[in-house]
């Protein structure tokens, strides 16, 4: 028996959990789950070297460790600072962060077109959800939005350099994809864009995973462009023999017709197996490829709204970061009949329907 | 009284080529370095007391001793040239007329860090000072005090001068070795720290000019010696750039032992304000650090007199207090708006901004916005409120320290000039035909008597 590794004992929102060394704070919060994780717009776990930019992760370290209990100084990037032994975090519980985090979401906002009713990535997009929960109903910014002129990087993707809120995580795929840099950002400061090397039109076989990494709008789809909402479309996972990739798709059907194909994305949004383009964009047909089951979707999420299999309820901490059970103000049954006090809604499985009500009646 | 440290021999002509330089005691630091251990040169360094003069005012020996020495890495010194803080120019003079003391400063400490690949990171804005540097390299090559062994000493010391491109973020010590590496000036997150990884993952320091160039001095007179130049934690002598409302803008080297108001006043310095006009605010440091009101400037809010040094000019926090930052000092006389100075500072770090991370990205530009409406005679009074909460966010919430460089000058003009900024929201017309003037802001304050 080889010696077991050292854990690390790190306390998040006031939920201890123990990780191995070298865990960041993000991914220590996310093993606890629910809402003790902060957002993340621009780590991507498997892109190296993401992270550290959009700072929706900030956090407090109130503790910095056992040996060393001093506070840090400055609310840190949770995605790139690792856990010390002892550490100790506030993420919900620290005023600092709420204050912090609604700057920050405004800030990405003052310059995002919000033209949300005529984008594809809407109903899956990070900053959508994002500013659902963290942002302010207005803003305070007066000015033009920021514009760019259009750039046409290919046949398969659309670069809408508007809506981007340069988080690199396209710059580091393509990195990783090819030897050359063909894409990366120009300028600097709040005219920095994405764009590719003299106007190229990027043609590697993976290049279109660029999309499902894509937080935003800024990079989506042609052969979707328009089709349809996502939230009418439902996802299933399904794999196809493929000599260039592992095969493992999730599409996006309604009815028999495939409107969509893109990578497997797990409950952080993270794509589980890079797809190739040929799986991606040609392969629009059912019979190319073998459905398994309908895919694992969040039931906080607008496209669980069309779909009831297999939705994800999301961890409930809230008595362990208060430390007590949450007090009740009011309960339902106390002053109504209507809903049948004995029947529990929360047993009712899928959409809650007039039989469910009319039994035994 | 005035140090002469490095400036000693500004008034010797042909100071800057080597062999005035070596006549006037030029390279018997180096001399006597080589024979030193490495290690003692570090700890002389650490007795001195000497501080970053770059602007953050870290103590240098202890940036040297933090270096890490992994077996059979190469370690670097890079020196930081990249001097763009606007009002400083301090750099620039020391490049242009003491090529050689830098030199010097360079190979002893390559010498103490074991560096034997030592580059110069220089802004691009210099280019005819590349020139003079690669010279005055060329002229101590030839005198044997750079290339293989150095002396006799088996010590190989290489000098490159690596101009940049115009960036002021690339003055950021990790967006400098990202720069240097052929990248995007981008600055990295740390840790870990250049100390552990910077050029090419390197151990690497990074220190600004006038810093590595102090390092003859202390060699020659030994730390201690250096110390007693100067006052308390504020040692040695500093070099500040002088610049807009004074009768003799320049390059001055002080002791830090004077009186603000000496120095704006006496005529061994600035000699005063053009056309009698009065003082109504200071910058001390170099753009980024809290503009200062006059009547905080030469007492600070106990009532006790301002020293030019790191601890009395920070006297009282950003409150009531400011920065010795990298010395530009900008003064602004009674005709000077602050609205309209402010407008440009927040211009500046708008365009500077690298744009990696959000806050500092989209906070530049939005308050530069704002600040141009305020100026113009568009301003609302929430804006104020609004520009207050937009420095708040940005600062300490970004990777590098561009985003409080760029908050700090808001939050100072609207902590201490709020009247200004209210008068050109309530007087839109008025305001684009004349200035606010001194109003208020060189009265004496009411200092509370201590009991």
């Amino acid at each position: 028996m080889s010696e077991p590794t050292p854990k690390f004992k790190v306390t998040v929102d006031n939920i201890s959990i123990e990780v191995a060394p070298g865990t960041t704070i993000l991914n220590a919060a996310r093993m606890i789950g629910g809402d003790v994780t902060p957002p993340a717009m621009c780590y991507y776990s498997k892109l190296p070297e993401s992270g550290g930019k959009c700072r929706t992760c900030l956090v407090e370290v109130s503790k910095g460790s056992e040996k060393d209990p001093r506070p840090m100084p400055k609310l840190v990037p949770s995605c790139r600072t690792t856990v010390m032994d002892g550490m100790e975090v506030k993420n919900i519980t620290s005023e600092k962060v709420i204050d912090a985090r609604k700057g920050i979401v405004e800030m990405l906002l003052i310059n995002h077109p919000l033209d949300c009713p005529v984008c594809d990535q809407a109903g899956e997009c990070d900053l959508q959800n994002l500013s659902y929960e963290h942002g302010t109903e207005k803003t305070r910014y007066e000015f033009p939005r920021r514009t760019f002129e259009k750039e046409d990087i290919g046949p398969h993707i659309q670069l809408h350099m508007t809506r981007c809120i340069l988080c690199y995580r396209c710059v580091y795929t393509a990195d990783q994809l090819t030897q050359k840099r063909e894409h990366g950002v120009l300028e600097r400061g709040d005219h920095s864009e994405i764009s590719t090397l003299l106007h190229k039109s990027l043609d590697n076989e993976f290049i279109g995973n660029v999309i499902d990494v894509c937080p935003v709008g800024a990079l989506t789809d042609k052969t979707f462009r328009f089709k349809n909402r996502v939230w009418f479309t439902k996802p299933v996972d399904a794999h196809c023999s493929c000599t260039k990739c592992s095969g493992k798709a999730r599409l996006w059907m309604r009815g028999e017709e495939v409107y969509r194909v893109t990578a497997r994305k797990n409950e952080w949004g993270e794509v589980e197996d890079w797809i190739c383009n040929e799986c991606r964009f040609e392969k629009k047909s059912a019979k190319d490829w073998v459905v398994e089951c309908p895919s694992k979707i969040k039931r906080s999420s607008v496209i669980a709204q069309g779909h009831y299999e297999n939705t994800v309820k999301t961890p409930v901490l809230i008595d362990k970061v208060i430390g007590k059970q949450p007090k009740l103000l009011m309960n339902i049954h106390d002053v109504s009949d209507v809903n049948r006090p004995e029947i529990e809604l929360s047993k009712i499985e899928g959409p809650a329907h007039s039989n469910d009500f009319n039994t035994g009646k | 009284m005035a140090a002469k440290v490095l400036l000693k021999n500004d008034h010797i002509e042909g100071i800057r080529y080597y062999d005035t330089y070596r006549k006037h005691g030029g390279y018997e630091a180096a001399e006597k370095a080589l024979k030193m251990a490495q290690a003692d040169i570090v700890e002389e360094v650490k007795k001195s007391g000497l501080r970053g003069r770059g602007g953050a005012g870290f103590p240098t020996g202890m940036k040297w001793s933090f270096l890490a020495k992994p077996d059979g890495v190469p370690r670097h010194l890079v020196c930081n040239a990249d001097e763009s803080e606007p009002g400083t120019f301090k750099d620039r003079y020391l490049m242009e007329f003491h090529p050689h003391i830098l030199i010097e400063g360079l190979l002893i400490s390559s010498f103490a860090l074991g560096s034997n690949a030592t580059y110069i990171y220089i802004r691009g804005e210099y280019a005819w000072i590349v020139n003079i540097l690669e010279e005055a390299i060329d002229e101590a090559k030839k005198a044997g005090w750079l290339g293989k062994n150095i002396q006799g000493t088996g010590f190989d010391c290489e000098i490159y001068v690596h101009r940049g491109a115009g960036a002021y973020i690339c003055g950021e010590e990790t967006a400098l070795i990202e720069s240097l590496e052929g990248k995007r000036g981008n600055p990295r997150m740390k840790p870990p720290f250049p100390a552990i990884q910077g050029l090419w993952m390197r151990p690497t320091v990074v220190n600004n000019v006038e810093t590595l160039a102090a390092v003859v001095p202390i060699i020659n007179m030994g730390g201690e010696e250096y110390a007693k130049i100067g006052v308390g934690r504020s040692t040695g002598s500093k070099l500040l750039s002088v610049c807009g409302n004074v009768n003799k803008p320049g390059v001055y080297e002080i002791d830090m032992t004077i009186s603000v108001e000496e120095f704006i006043y006496s005529d061994e310095y600035c000699g005063g304000i053009p056309n009698g006009k009065r003082l109504k605010a200071c910058i001390p440091g170099g753009s980024s650090v809290p503009i200062v009101p006059a009547n905080l400037l030469f007492k600070t809010a106990k009532g006790e007199t301002r020293y030019m040094n790191y601890e009395s000019l920070s006297d009282g926090g950003f409150a009531t207090g400011t920065m010795m930052g990298s010395g530009g000092f900008i003064v602004l006389d009674e005709d000077q708006c602050i609205v309209r100075h402010t407008m440009t500072l927040a211009r500046f770090y708008n365009h500077e901004s690298c744009g990696q991370c959000s806050p500092c990205r989209e906070g530049t530009g939005w308050m530069y916005k704002i600040l141009k409406n305020i100026e113009g005679g568009k301003g609302k009074m929430s804006d104020i409120g609004l520009l207050w909460d937009i420095q708040r966010r940005i600062e300490g919430n970004t990777i590098c320290p561009l985003g409080d460089a760029a908050a700090w000058p808001v939050a100072a003009a609207i902590r201490h000039f709020r009247d200004e900024f209210e008068w050109h929201v309530n007087n839109p017309e008025e305001s684009q035909r004349r200035n606010y003037g001194l109003a208020h802001y060189a009265d004496p304050i009411h200092v509370p008597a201590s009991a």
